[in-house]
Order: structure tokens, then C-alpha cells, then sequence
């Protein structure tokens, strides 16, 4: 049979990845199987967390990662380190939860399945160390429950860990007390909202929550807890063991963003995949390293992060990936693994299939969000089939902004809109092309809820 | 208790939580502040022994959590992995999201649906096979994915779907 079970693959070979510049994949094997706690400390594993949580104190680490500038790489890019010092802690606050957000399933997006599948004890020193920071007393790995070979990966190396004395009480004669399970989820998109993640974790339904007050004020069991990407985790040991500045270094006059990213292609290229590379790579260096467009095709756009980005054309392509220039152009960097599209493939297809995925995915706890994009997808579908009327496309417009920033409890009508918007902006001919319609001719109204 | 408590109450007559899965159950409960967070797992453990959570599942669990029926409902109809009806013996999860809809995951769909003579959401006849759709499988690179049981494919030529089923029996 020529079909073959998918293993997350590094593209980069070992020759290419040196601890000084490659901090988040160097010490992958070249046969993509896990690397074992034994391995992990050869290679100069848990070095971090000897050093901080006997030598350093918590206010330290918040600042050196401030310093280091490690922005979130879950896709919203706020710094780890502003947010570590937002949580709350003194002695008359309980002790929290340090919550890593393993819930990856942002379109596009297969980043995070290959640190935990190959390497997880990376993972859990980052989070021992944020725990320390944080002042957490209990860490929880919320893992999508599709990724079956991150679930086993990741509690051999839990089981590991505790068995070596890097987990439980006292780690490494520090003191410091603190141990991590895992919590395998059951689908559903939204989980990945830090909030409605917090309510799944607390085993609710995975409806977001309304903010103030933060979840570092008052979050799973009414207790400070930091919620954080497994990417973002990853950087944290690396910064503790060499210092902000070589972090800082690492990406130079590329970018102010500090440090490295696991960027990615995907979409019809000849070498899909992923790299760990400094961060504020030209998008034209990855597609280059992707190999180009497959079968002899030109770029038509493409997604800088995932579903919930903006579209950018072939001309933005020397921009630099990180979250300012990318904000700059009208998208966002997101989670920097990018989606391409060739000038054979309709964007109205594919954003009517990104919004029939987040009209699937809504929660349904706001109202824009619940029925506006069932709606959407409704329009997109008349002018898919050629029978779109000229206000559909002026309806699209106002749904585009009526699901934008500030009009629900979390991001993901905001995410929805801005493919949408994007794509109203520089493929209206596409849409346009699908009014035939003469004018007061309606078609039928909106599907209910759920039916899109 | 209200009338759907009751219902669901009596529904729970006939369906016996197995010691095993009771102790799995309060094991998983012991690593959170409250037990309700032992919830989707619990729904998880059910299923794994049953292939499906059924109605009268619903109270054994509140009852071994501690929480009411209506709370262990409420997430088991929310989360997309729990089934509240009967599945195959083996379910297909075909990813429907962008990466793998640029990599014709369409044609794949057809071809296997075709092949099973079933849409989304049902199951074959001779209950082998249960076909959904799901979430970005974060196999974008080796597009168009799909999932079987524990196993994911990629990427998958609508011409070997044949080859590949004939593994799950």
C-alpha cells in the first residue's frame, strides 16, 4: 500500500541545526523518533531549571523573558513576559495552574505537534520554569485528542521526569514543588481560546469567557493561572540558559521580535514543511526553501498563520515574518505557518471553506458569531454557484466588519472576518464574478443554526 | 428534580459502569481541584468500552463525579470526539480545513464516500466504518490527511482509498 502514516518532520537535516542558533530543534534526531530523557540531559537538558529555581528568583525570569522579548507564538504575539508578571502572587494569593495550550488546530497550522511528539521534555522544562516564574503549584498539558502520538510521547516524558526528580516535590534541591498531567481534549476548535480552554479544562462546555477579570487574576478554579502556547514554552529554557541578549541576537537586524520560529508551508509547493528559523525570515526565503509552487504554478496569495489571518499578495512577499510587519500589511502573523494558493485555485472556494469551518466551530455563544457566519457561508455558496446577487457582496462587507474586533466575548468572529475582509479586498472580481442574479430576485434566507 | 432530570434518571436503570472504568473514573478525578474536570474524560472512558456514550451513561458518570446529569449532558453534546450515537467499528476523520482543502481533499472525500456509500455523520451498513469530518489535523505538509481509529494517513490519493480500508476490517 502506498499510503503512509503521517510522522511530524523537521525539513531541516541535523548538520543544519546547532544549539546556538537552532534552540528549539537541535537536539531533534534525523529519525524523527522522540528524544528520551537521558538523551535530553546529555544534550544539555534541564540545565535551565538546575540553574534558575536554585540561583535566580521568579522576578528574574519574568525579566529576563521581557527582555528577550519572547512573543507568544499561539498567533496573538503578546510577550510571555508582560503576561508573567500580569499574574497575580503574594501571600495572600493561592498559588495557580500554569496551563500550556496544546490544543493546535488553527487551519494550516503543524507546528506544535512536532515539539511535542519529539521532543516534550523541552516542553516541560519551559514549563517548569514559567511554573517557578508564575508561582504556579500545578501544571496542565491541554492536548487536542486527535494527537495520539503527542499523548503517548508526552507522558512518557511526564513519567520520566517525575521518576528523575524533575517533577514532584523539591526539583533539584530547589524547593521548588510542582508536577504536570496531562489533559487530553475532545475536539471542538474553540478549545484553543485561552478562556473557553480554561472552561474545558474545568470540564465545561468550551464557551470562552468574559474578560476582565484575566485568566492571571482569577482563572481555572478562580485561581491565577497563565495560559501559554507549546511554542512559546519551548523558547524559555533556551533564553534562561544563554541570557535575553544572545536570544535577541538570534533573529539580529531581521526583526525587534527576539529568537527563532517554527515556520511552515503548506498548499501546493514542492517541499511542504517545516523550519525553525530566526524570526523576521522573508516569507520568500521559506517558500524558496519549500521549493516553489509545484506543477510549473504562480503564487496567487496567500495566508501569512493560518485560517484566521489575512490574505497577502505575491508583493509581500520580502516582508519580514514577524507580528509587526505582518500587522502592518493588514494581517497577522498568527502562528507563521503559511498557506499558499496558485492562480488556478478560486479564493472564494477557499474562503467559503474557511468559513464554513468557523461557522462550525463557533461556539455559539454571541450572536454575530453564532449567525453571522452560518450566514456568510450561506452568501459565499449563492456566489460559488453563480447565483450571488449585488447586494450579497455589500452584505459580506458588513458581515465582515459586524464579526470584527470588539463585538464578541473572544477572537474567533474577528478570525473568521479577517480572510473574509481580506479577500473582499483583493479578489472582489472573484466574488463579483458569482452575481448573476438579477437585482430583487432573493434567494433563500439564511440556514438556522448549525445547518451550513 | 426536573422532568428531563428524572428522564435522564431513569434511563441510567440498565446500564452498568464497569468496576474498571468507575476506578479509571476516580483516578482521573484526583488530578484536578474539582471533579467536573474529570468529566470528558470520563465521557472518554465510556467510550472506549462501548464505542459510544449512551443516554443512560450519562448518570453513572454524574454520579461517580458527584455533579449533576445536566452537567455531564451539557458537555457531552458540546464536544465533537464524544458520540452520542452508535459509530462503527472504525471512524474516519477526514480533515476538512484549508491545507488539505488546496490539496483537493474534496476528490478524497467523494472517493471515499463513494467507496462506503455513506455521507458525513453515518455509518456503513455492516457497522465497519463511520465517516466525520474534522478540524485542521495538523498534517498540512502531507495533505489531504485523514485519521482511522488511532492511525493518520497522509497524504491520501482518492486512488489507494481501496487499499487503505481494506487494513481495518
Amino acid at each position: 500500500m502506498s499510503v503512509r502514516r503521517y510522522h511530524s518532520q523537521l525539513r531541516q537535516g541535523a548538520a543544519e541545526r546547532r544549539a546556538e542558533t537552532h534552540p528549539l530543534t537541535w537536539r531533534l534526531r534525523e529519525d524523527g523518533t522522540m528524544v528520551g530523557l537521558e538523551e535530553y540531559v546529555e544534550k544539555k537538558g534541564y540545565a535551565a531549571v538546575r540553574e534558575v529555581l536554585n540561583h535566580r528568583t521568579a522576578d528574574d525570569v519574568i525579566k529576563t523573558m521581557k527582555e528577550a522579548n519572547v512573543r507568544g507564538r499561539g498567533g496573538a504575539g503578546f510577550s510571555a513576559g508582560v503576561k508573567w508578571s500580569l499574574t497575580m502572587k503574594g501571600p495572600d494569593i493561592p498559588r495557580g495552574y500554569l496551563v500550556c495550550n496544546a490544543d493546535e488546530m488553527e487551519p494550516g497550522t503543524f507546528k506544535d505537534r512536532l515539539l511535542l511528539e519529539q521532543q516534550p521534555h523541552l516542553l516541560i522544562e519551559g514549563m517548569i520554569l514559567a511554573g517557578y516564574a508564575n508561582d504556579s503549584c500545578f501544571g496542565y498539558i491541554f492536548l487536542r485528542g486527535e494527537y495520539l502520538e503527542a499523548a503517548r510521547a508526552v507522558q512518557r516524558a511526564l513519567d520520566e521526569a517525575r521518576a528523575a526528580g524533575w517533577l514532584g516535590a523539591d526539583i533539584a534541591g530547589s524547593g521548588f514543588d510542582f508536577d504536570i498531567a496531562l489533559h487530553s481534549g475532545a475536539g471542538r476548535y474553540i478549545c484553543g481560546e485561552e478562556t473557553a480552554l480554561i472552561n474545558s479544562l474545568e470540564g465545561r462546555r468550551a464557551n470562552p469567557r468574559d474578560k476582565p477579570p484575566f485568566p492571571g487574576q482569577s482563572g481555572a478554579w478562580g485561581k491565577p493561572t497563565v495560559v501559554n502556547n507549546v511554542e512559546t514554552l519551548c523558547n524559555a529554557p533556551g533564553v534562561m540558559h544563554h541570557g535575553a541578549q544572545w536570544y535577541q541576537e538570534l533573529s539580529g537586524e531581521l526583526s525587534d521580535d527576539g529568537g527563532t520560529k517554527l515556520y511552515g508551508v503548506s498548499g501546493k509547493v514542492n517541499m511542504p514543511g517545516l523550519w525553525e528559523l530566526p524570526i523576521g525570515t522573508p516569507a520568500s526565503e521559506l517558500l524558496e526553501r519549500a521549493g516553489g509552487m509545484r506543477d510549473g504554478r504562480t503564487l496567487k496569495t496567500w495566508l501569512p498563520g493560518g485560517g484566521s489571518t489575512g490574505f497577502l499578495l505575491p508583493e509581500h512577499l520580502d516582508s519580514p515574518l514577524d507580528f509587526d510587519s505582518i500587522g502592518k500589511l493588514g494581517s497577522r502573523l498568527g502562528t507563521g505557518l503559511l498557506t499558499v494558493v496558485n492562480e488556478d485555485q478560486s479564493v472564494l472556494a477557499l474562503v467559503r471553506n474557511l468559513e464554513q469551518f468557523f461557522a462550525r466551530e463557533s461556539c455559539g455563544w454571541c450572536t454575530p458569531c453564532r449567525d453571522g457566519l452560518p450566514w456568510t457561508v450561506k452568501l459565499l455558496q449563492a456566489l460559488e454557484r453563480g447565483e450571488g446577487e449585488p447586494r450579497d457582496i455589500e452584505m459580506l462587507d458588513k458581515l465582515a466588519d459586524d464579526l470584527g474586533p470588539g463585538k464578541t466575548f473572544c477572537a474567533h468572529a474577528p478570525g473568521a472576518a479577517m480572510p473574509l475582509q481580506s479577500a473582499l479586498k483583493y479578489f472582489r472580481d472573484e466574488f463579483e464574478r458569482g452575481v448573476t442574479n438579477p437585482a430583487g430576485v432573493t434567494h433563500d434566507e439564511p440556514m438556522p443554526v448549525g445547518e451550513a | 428534580m426536573t422532568e428531563s432530570a428524572r428522564r435522564i434518571a431513569s434511563d441510567a436503570e440498565g446500564f452498568i459502569l464497569e468496576a474498571e472504568d468507575r476506578r479509571a473514573i476516580a483516578q482521573e478525578r484526583d488530578h484536578y481541584e474539582q471533579p467536573q474536570a474529570a468529566c470528558i474524560e470520563a465521557l472518554k472512558i465510556v467510550q472506549r468500552r462501548h464505542g459510544w456514550v449512551p443516554d443512560a451513561a450519562i448518570p453513572a458518570i454524574a454520579e461517580v463525579l458527584g455533579v449533576g446529569p445536566a452537567d455531564v449532558e451539557g458537555v457531552a453534546t458540546f464536544y465533537s470526539l464524544i458520540f452520542r450515537q452508535p459509530v462503527g467499528r472504525h471512524v474516519i476523520l477526514i480533515c476538512d480545513s484549508s491545507s488539505c482543502f488546496l490539496n483537493d481533499y474534496e476528490e478524497l472525500r467523494d472517493a471515499l464516500s463513494e467507496r462506503l456509500g455513506i455521507g458525513f455523520g453515518q455509518t456503513t451498513a455492516d457497522g465497519r466504518f463511520t465517516l466525520l469530518p474534522v478540524c485542521c489535523l495538523g498534517a498540512c505538509d502531507r495533505g489531504p490527511a485523514l485519521m482511522i481509529d488511532d492511525h493518520t494517513y497522509g497524504p491520501v490519493d482518492p486512488g489507494d482509498v481501496a487499499d487503505l480500508l481494506e487494513g481495518y476490517a
